[in-house]
């Protein structure tokens, strides 16, 4: 499945409410790193049914950024039953992703 | 599996450039680009204003999205890792990287370019992503009217402060000397930057906050007095070191870490190990050099490899002339 994006009004419905764990990529356009982070995420998103990608553009969609303390883009936050239990900052590998996602994958 | 020609490892504008020329001669190149380094250090700028042929400017990413695809065109091999253990002795080189595969090459280009200096405070590497940036560019954004700090006093640092104005309401800029490094033209745009203040002679001694950061302490190097200043944000811009941990021991480093070539070429000691870009550079450090750097290794391996053919062709090598016995 392609990721797909998610906005501020979205948010609780799609990440918050989602019966599968989420993986949120806070993204900017601007954001160098994050344009090596987004190819992977679509890789990860076809390879795997068991976890849900989605991205928000932290320009567009400032509140939820800021109600999760972003300071630092990309990161990833995995969300489930509602909760962050696993953050990532910063660009990283696929290899490195998919081990730090390995107990949602 | 057969060994390469030639291995690149590092992408920036140096590894790019070496892969197109290396993939146009046929070497069909593998490039390691990194994984959290890939692009190189224009990846965390904005505006390019200074690389001929682009009237306009250019954004750093969208620079590096082009070299990287002009190489891709030729058919270098791009590869998102690092590499993690080289052996660079001897005919076949080999590298080993993230995932931990083994590739072999006859000649590899080195071209790591240089990382971000840290402070070296306990606190940094915790609040990293915190409040603790290396990269205005991707963060400042986060620190919308609130107060934040820059260490260091060269262009970088003067680039960030006025960057950092665009969202911050005061940005500090923290210097250890009376005078600052940058070239006059930056200084000229952070001194007259209403928001920016310069907190001379300073020193950071310290980063406060639990889960984000709170404020910084500051060390007077004339007086020696401490203050705390409550800022959200710090950019740490002190300046970068060559990325040679890797090559250390096999290859010649000058005293700071960069690896010496014979120049004008860009052979290394080892036959067959080039280098280019800001790993070798200390003096000019700009994207076009380390372009014209990484140019010049994907020639100078070009031509080692043809001179290896060469020999391999006229005199049977060693173990071929053992098998015949």
């Amino acid at each position: 499945m392609p990721v797909t994006t998610v906005t501020d009004q979205s948010f609780t419905e799609s990440v918050l409410q989602s019966d599968k764990p989420v993986v949120v990529d806070f993204w900017a356009e601007w954001c160098g790193p994050c344009r090596m982070v987004s190819p992977v995420l679509e890789e990860l998103s076809n390879e795997h049914e068991a976890i849900k990608f989605v991205k928000l553009n932290v320009d567009e969609n400032p509140q939820t950024a800021a109600s999760y303390r972003i300071t630092s883009i990309p990161t990833l936050n995995v969300y489930s039953g509602g909760q962050v239990v696993k953050q990532i900052i910063g660009a990283r590998p696929k290899s490195a992703i998919v081990a730090e996602l390995r107990d949602y994958l | 599996m057969s060994d390469r020609d030639v291995i690149i490892i590092g992408s920036g504008p140096a590894g790019y450039t070496a892969a197109v020329y290396a993939a146009r001669a046929r070497l069909a190149p593998l490039v390691l680009e990194g994984s959290v380094t890939a692009g190189g250090a224009l990846m965390n700028t904005t505006e390019v204003e200074n690389y001929p042929g682009f009237a306009e400017g250019i954004m750093g990413p969208s620079l590096m999205d082009q070299m990287r695809r002009q190489a891709e065109r030729f058919g270098a091999e791009l590869v998102t890792d690092d590499a993690v253990e080289l052996a660079l002795d001897g005919p076949v080189k080999t590298v080993v990287d993230g995932s931990g595969r083994t590739h072999r090459s006859r000649a590899v280009i080195l071209a790591m370019g240089s990382g971000y200096r840290e402070l070296g405070l306990p606190d940094e590497k915790r609040l990293s992503g915190h409040g603790v940036s290396w990269c205005a560019t991707c963060d400042g954004f986060f620190f919308r009217d609130q107060e934040i700090a820059v260490v260091g006093g060269g262009d970088s640092a003067m680039e960030e402060a006025t960057f950092l104005t665009r969202f911050a309401s005061r940005v500090h800029v923290i210097h250890r000397r009376d005078e600052l490094r940058a070239s006059k033209v930056m200084q000229e745009r952070a001194l007259n930057d209403p928001k920016i203040t310069i907190q001379w002679n300073s020193l950071v001694t310290g980063i406060d906050g639990d889960d984000k950061v709170s404020a910084i302490r500051l060390a007077d190097t004339v007086t020696g007095t401490e203050r705390v200043l409550p800022v959200t944000g710090l950019f740490i811009a002190i300046g970068h070191d060559p990325r040679s941990e890797l090559v250390q021991g096999q290859v010649d480093l000058d005293p700071e870490g960069y690896v010496l070539v014979d120049a004008p070429s860009t052979r290394t000691n080892l036959a067959g190990v080039f280098a280019a870009g800001d790993l070798v550079d200390h003096t000019y450090r700009q994207a076009i050099t380390a372009a014209g750097t990484g140019c010049a290794a994907a020639l100078d391996a070009e031509r080692y490899l043809a001179t290896l053919a060469d020999q391999s062709t006229t005199q049977p090598a060693p173990e071929q002339t053992a098998a015949a016995v």
